[in-house]
């Protein structure tokens, strides 16, 4: 059953960097469940549209409404930065595209899987470390790792400790940016498998930034191609991709390398 | 030694640290920044709490000096000669005597009494300092009151030792609110900051902060509902004068393994020891 409401609607999102553009008038609705990637070269403004939606660069101008686990709507550009900060840790999941961000490396495993759920209340140390260990086993990292530190994880295994971490708290969006960056071909092909089957047992809801067009294939729903600080087209991911229409979608598209 | 102002310090800043003070004490568990002087000693050796004595000291005041727990140790002994010599106050060596008493490490075994003043010196104020280097970002987390993170320490403990192993510095939330670094006595100490009758102040020169807790504030330590907090226990009795509730120090007497437990507080044991 899909609620009727966007869970998030972003209208007229706008970013300058003193004088020069970050990103313009952009507008989406990202529904419940739904998947939406931002796609587009270095510098298109797809990162700084995330930064803004997550509270983490300051906008010109738009709003974004967003349903809160809470019940009501609260436009998260304008929120104090109290309320944006509480709305992250129980609504929001972050993904960086390097690990070393999103994680403490001198924290051991389980302590970083077990952070989020401590910063929202947790005050069983049991019952702490059997939801890490839990997160683990999905992410498919060997459970006797739970006390060994991210530093002697390989990059691999430290993204998918890191997505372990930004969705224990079972968050309503998760932000990622470029999720699969820096992997070689066939860890991102591990990781990829893990995320579509995990976006589609706990029905996430998610924006993936990303200008690997075989992430957004495989990943979202829905798509915009962002160039220049604007979104240029936007629609079904297999309809952009397989019938792009504005001429800068056609050349993204037409880049891409067949082996 | 008439060429120094009383308690060394100039007029001037003895109001600016009295000042910082009266609102670390209205706020208790709150780190107040104060313009931190250059003191004839070392940092690391309690330039705060030395300042702080000589803001609240008065000629009426009787100070004792502690290091560890004892009167007689380097650090003590300095101190106490130091004010005795800008102030000239009668100085004892007895907790229940003490208007005022300055520490290092830990709080004296003889109950606290309304109307006394303990200073405590503080080498890094900051209790969320070992998982976020940032100044701002850490000002930001006690303003938003975002301490879930502290757990994560204690975490770290069970998982690599089976227990809490934070044995000293242990942190605590003042007046259910700030979260405080209670400087680096024992564990099992934590217990006497809680509701306290004495006032509480503590000095940090090197990092610039004071920081309070007023007499009768409840201090609670942190812990996990499965980990309560607990303090040390020791199997043996002072060798001294056969305390069993007080915190005692091992010392090694001879090469061949000896040793003998005896009571950190010297004053304690001294008095236990005379009855």
């Amino acid at each position: 059953m899909i609620d009727e409401r966007p869970l998030l609607s972003v209208r007229g999102l706008t970013k300058y960097y003193g004088e020069h553009l970050g990103c313009r008038d952009v507008g989406f609705d990202l529904w419940p469940g739904e998947v939406l990637g931002i796609v587009g070269e270095s510098g298109s403004g797809k990162t700084t549209v995330l930064g803004c939606l997550s509270g983490r660069v300051p906008v010109n101008g738009g709003y974004a409404n967003f349903q809160t686990r809470a019940g009501g709507v609260v436009d998260v550009l304008t929120l104090t930065e109290a309320k944006r900060r509480r709305l992250a840790r129980t609504d929001w999941g972050f993904v960086h595209q390097n690990p070393q961000d999103g994680l403490r490396m001198a924290v051991t495993a389980g302590g970083n899987v077990g952070e989020p759920l401590m910063a929202l209340g947790a005050r069983h140390y049991g019952r702490v470390r059997d939801e890490a260990l839990d997160w683990l086993g999905r992410m498919e990292i060997d459970r006797e790792r739970i006390d060994d530190v991210p530093a002697t994880f390989s990059g691999g295994m430290q993204q998918r400790l890191q997505i372990a971490r930004s969705l224990v708290t079972r968050p309503r969006l998760v932000f990622m940016d470029e999720p699969t960056g820096g992997l070689d071909v066939s860890v991102q092909a591990r990781l990829l498998d893990l995320l579509r089957a995990l976006v589609r047992d706990l029905g996430l809801s998610a924006i993936i930034v990303t200008h690997d067009l075989a992430v957004t294939r495989l990943l979202t729903q829905r798509l915009l191609v962002m160039r220049r600080g604007e979104v240029v087209e936007s629609g079904l991911t297999d309809q952009v991709l397989d019938d792009p229409q504005h001429p800068y979608s056609q050349l993204l598209v037409s880049s891409v390398l067949q082996p | 030694m008439s060429e120094y102002n009383f308690a060394y310090l100039d007029e001037h800043t003895k109001r600016m640290i009295r000042r910082a003070i009266l609102k670390a004490v209205a706020i208790p568990g709150y780190q107040v920044p104060f313009g931190s002087r250059e003191m004839p000693l070392p940092y690391g050796w309690g330039t705060g709490g030395i300042q702080v004595t000589a803001s609240v000291i008065g000629p009426d005041d009787v100070l004792k000096v502690i290091d560890q727990g004892a009167d007689d140790t380097t650090n003590a002994v300095s101190i106490r000669r130091f004010f005795v010599s800008t102030t000239n106050v009668r100085t004892t060596t007895r907790t229940d005597e003490a208007t005022l008493i300055q520490t290092r490490h830990r709080i004296p075994e003889t109950p606290l009494a309304e109307g006394q003043i303990v200073v405590f010196q503080v080498p890094i104020p900051e209790p969320l300092r070992w998982l976020e280097p940032r100044e701002s970002e850490t000002r930001t987390m006690h303003a938003l009151e975002e301490y879930g993170v502290m757990h994560v320490r204690l975490y770290e403990d069970i998982a690599q030792h089976g227990h809490v192993a934070t044995s000293y510095d242990y942190p605590v939330v003042v007046n259910g609110r700030y979260l405080m670094r209670p400087s680096p006595i024992p564990k099992f100490d934590n217990p006497k900051l809680d509701g306290n009758p004495a006032l509480l102040l503590f000095g940090a020169g090197r990092e610039k902060r004071i920081y309070a807790v007023p007499p009768y504030t409840p201090v609670r330590s942190l812990d996990f509902e499965d980990h309560p907090f607990t303090i040390e226990r020791w199997s043996e009795r002072c060798a001294l004068c056969g305390a069993d509730d007080s915190f005692l120090d091992e010392i090694i007497v001879d090469d061949k393994g000896g040793r003998l437990y005896v009571c950190s507080d010297t004053d304690y044991c001294a008095r236990r020891q005379r009855r």
